[in-house]
């Protein structure tokens, strides 16, 4: 019962948080400001949704809570995708500014780049985790290398475009793309059901869940891929925003205290929404886009942890 | 029946068990003693199916486990390994709840919560089943995780080391409760046990693994000779008989 009123507030303040949102500050143009907004609101509900999925997904999986996604190196690849096509073919070409070409591209190649990884390390049997984790974290300071060595002898102009890429933002998204996400992550929730009822079992290790019949590597296999699938597609979406998912996943399990992963999975999608419209709110309303949303979330997010650590101490 | 058919393992080049083949009979305790590094934990492994084995058969009720459903292993047989770290927060409760996922998916019934209150009753965990597991010491930690065991409801229960970090007394506790699962409840228990007087004492059977061969296998009484535990251990062993129970005295 405590589980769940923790989640009727969490519910309650997130509605406030997005009604503020979309209905105060209007001004004149209420065609246009509200639809607009709500289209701003859908892009949070599904990226905060793949992200905090992922995330705690993925660190049940590798038993550890301060790990992401990212460390698999998505994020980067993402980078050094859009360094590369600036680089090759230029910040007006269309396959930087047409957004149904660059997100058909970006998640093709992201998803590939998880397939191609996964089927590598898997191949072989007895290959741990951790492994993976590794080779992962190399491929990604590549990719990182790899970007930063073409933003240094790209032309300046095409560099601000870069710039632009390198932070998450849901200003100008595209209607279509929207729709088409929507729907793939709809496909690859429904496939996630399916497997939700392990998670609680692998949190308590690979041992015991093999002592209680999981078949622990097909499991953990298809987990990985809805992982590597709700991150590039996030990602694709609004640009790098894995900096929210270790936030969002332990204030979470801070706050409903529990191992219960149908629990935590839905309060973790709650509090990435309400730190997302937070976040856009400061940003839009208070700094009037002096900043980005990246900052805000980082800046509350740091303070946060710093503030779990003293208490730590102190307890 | 457990069924180990010349079963073995390589790390790499390294033969660690090198084509064992034993029984285990049903409804007894057999300890599976040995040296370090003997193979004992990877035998039970692979029987477990924690860890797979590179050529043999294992049957367990004449079934071969790679070719049956881990699902299906899992209401048959229950592996507790010697450490138990897990990073979720969890009561005495919720863990032994745990046992009854092969049954119910993670929805527990009725009936699997009857399984779960005997099992805490059984290792009378009641006035601590809602505490959390990190406030628990070792031993009652192990009472726990045998308890998630029993609400498994199998008729085979392997443990590596149970009695590892625990004190005379809870040790003693321990193996009484393993005594009482195969006399009152027909479970067949499998252990690996580093304290030959635990083994000589509480089991029926005892296998003897040496270099990852199978050294010696026969009752408690044929195992507990000074000759057999000499060549075992590489060392002089003299046993003493006292009160009924071979004990080896091997201290100084």
């Amino acid at each position: 019962m405590q589980h769940k009123l923790k989640l009727l507030i969490l519910t309650a303040i997130s509605l406030i948080i997005v009604s503020i949102f979309l209905f105060t500050s209007i001004g004149n143009y209420w065609e246009y400001v509200v639809p607009n907004r709500a289209i701003k609101i859908l892009a949070i509900v599904l990226t905060g949704a793949a992200i905090s999925v992922s995330t705690v997904v993925f660190q049940t999986i590798t038993n550890n809570r301060i790990l992401t996604p990212s460390i698999i190196g998505l994020d980067s690849l993402y980078m050094l995708i859009q360094t590369f096509l600036i680089f090759a073919f230029g910040a007006t070409s269309s396959t930087v500014m047409d957004k149904n070409i660059n997100f058909l591209i970006c998640t093709t190649i992201m998803i590939g780049f998880a397939g191609l990884l996964y089927k590598f390390l898997f191949q072989k049997e007895g290959r741990n985790i951790y492994f993976l984790l590794l080779v992962g974290m190399v491929m990604g300071i590549f990719f990182q290398s790899f970007s930063s060595f073409m933003q240094i002898i790209i032309d300046p102009n095409d560099f601000l475009v870069i710039q632009d890429r390198m932070f998450a933002s849901f200003n100008n998204i595209n209607t279509d793309l929207l729709i088409v996400s929507i729907i793939l992550l709809i496909l690859v929730f429904l496939y996630f059901m399916r497997f939700v009822k392990y998670l609680n079992v692998i949190s308590l290790g690979r041992d015991t869940a093999i002592n209680l019949g999981v078949d622990f590597d097909h499991v953990v296999k298809r987990l990985l891929i809805i992982v590597a699938i709700l991150v590039s597609i996030s990602t694709s979406l609004v640009g790098p925003i894995m900096f929210l998912g270790l936030l969002v996943s332990n204030v979470s399990y801070q706050f409903i205290k529990t191992y219960r992963h149908s629990y935590i999975i839905v309060s973790s999608i709650l509090i990435s929404i309400i730190a997302l419209v937070g976040g856009l709110l400061i940003v839009e309303r208070v700094f009037t886009f002096s900043t980005t949303i990246s900052v805000i979330i980082n800046f509350i997010g740091g303070v946060y942890f710093i503030y779990l650590l003293i208490r730590e101490r102190k307890a | 029946m457990i069924s180990v058919k010349s079963v073995s393992k390589k790390y790499g080049d390294r033969l660690v068990v090198n084509n064992v083949s034993f029984d285990i009979e049903k409804g007894k305790i057999t300890s599976l003693i040995g040296p370090n590094g003997a193979g004992k934990s990877t035998v039970l492994s692979m029987i477990s199916r924690l860890s797979l084995k590179d050529a043999g058969e294992i049957l367990i009720d004449g079934k071969e486990i790679s070719k049956t459903q881990t699902s299906e292993l899992a209401k048959m047989l229950s592996i507790l390994k010697q450490s138990n770290h897990i990073n979720v927060r969890l009561t005495v409760r919720e863990l032994v709840s745990f046992g009854r996922f092969p049954y119910s998916k993670g929805k527990l019934t009725k009936e699997d919560w009857r399984f779960v209150g005997e099992a805490i009753h059984y290792m009378d965990l009641e006035p601590i089943q809602e505490l959390f597991l990190d406030q628990l010491s070792g031993g009652q930690q192990q009472r726990a995780y045998i308890a998630m065991t029993i609400a498994q409801d199998t008729d085979y229960i392997l443990l590596d080391e149970p009695l590892n970090n625990l004190d005379m007394k809870h040790a003693v506790q321990i193996m009484k409760v393993l005594r009482r699962l195969t006399d009152e409840l027909g479970k067949t228990v499998v252990i690996v046990i580093h304290d030959i007087n635990f083994a000589s004492c509480y089991s029926d059977y005892i296998i003897a693994l040496k270099d990852g061969n199978l050294a010696h296998y026969g009752a408690t009484n044929q195992i507990m000779d000074s000759k057999v535990l000499a060549n075992l251990y590489e060392m002089d062993i003299s046993i003493q008989d006292i009160n009924d129970h071979k004990i080896c005295v091997y201290y100084v």
